[in-house]
């Protein structure tokens, strides 16, 4: 994980054959200057980016389902919360389920766990839209590379 | 229709927090009662609940913008449910 750059997800361990679930790992690193800030002192993960990691998780199956022909941007978080300080050092196992998948759009629901304890959860809603003009789609091949996205299987050559 | 309106207004007046009593057949979702499309993406998920149809919103946006149809059609409430009617008679056909 490299919080400061937003990239929230190591590690995609599974999509379900269904396209209905997916898990996803990321390690808080051990330094990053996101706790420069938060907090100087005692380190803790931002919720707002246990939030952007939960959607990065739903984002690569939402990716999946649709084979990358679109993208998914964030558009409502639902019933956040945020149980317990995630610290340095520590591994998350990302969680996300379809719950609903209309016309532009999809709701899920996801969670993270340590050590199989919770440690959040919320209900995302992304509106799901064609790739803007420019290389956004390319980045995002690039990384799901990066995060072992199986693309032979869910992405079109 | 009428069973069709009131699922319908009930599920606006819910989620978007409007009173009940204000939302008519002749209610334009957009132009009367103010919804965005942020807000219709929550509607939207609970009309394809409580119906088991999916609004075809692409479509219909597509179409508005291309000048093919006009808002009112799918947007003042007793044209949206006329349409739920047909994507559920749809379905069950």
């Amino acid at each position: 994980m490299r919080p400061e750059v937003f990239k929230m997800i190591d590690r995609v361990v599974a999509i379900d054959p269904s396209l209905e679930k997916i898990h996803c790992q990321g390690m808080v690193p051990e330094e990053s200057s996101i706790f420069e800030g938060h907090f100087p002192g005692y380190p803790i993960m931002p919720g707002v980016l246990l939030i952007e990691a939960m959607a990065q998780t739903t984002g690569w199956l939402v990716l999946a389902r649709n084979r990358f022909e679109k993208m998914p941007f964030l558009a409502t978080v639902k019933e956040a919360k945020l149980r317990t300080f995630v610290l340095p050092g520590q591994n998350l196992d990302l969680y996300s389920q379809i719950l609903h998948e209309g016309s532009g759009f999809v709701v899920a629901k996801t969670n993270a766990t340590l050590e199989g304890k919770p440690i959040c959860s919320a209900e995302l809603t992304f509106r799901v839209l064609p790739w803007p003009e420019g290389k956004m789609k390319a980045v995002v091949m690039k990384v799901a590379e990066y995060v072992s996205f199986p693309l032979s299987e869910f992405a079109d050559a | 229709m009428s069973s069709t309106f009131d699922t319908v207004a009930n599920i606006i007046a819910e989620t978007c927090d409007i009173p009940r009593d204000t939302i008519t057949p002749d209610s334009h979702a957009i132009d009367d009662l103010g919804i965005d499309s942020l807000d219709f993406l929550d509607i939207a998920f609970a009309i394809d609940k409580a119906f088991g149809i999916k609004l075809p919103l692409e479509q219909w946006t597509q179409e508005v913008n291309d000048g093919k149809a006009t808002t009112e059609q799918y947007f003042v409430l007793k044209n949206l449910c006329a349409r739920i009617d047909e994507l559920v008679a749809a379905k069950a056909a």
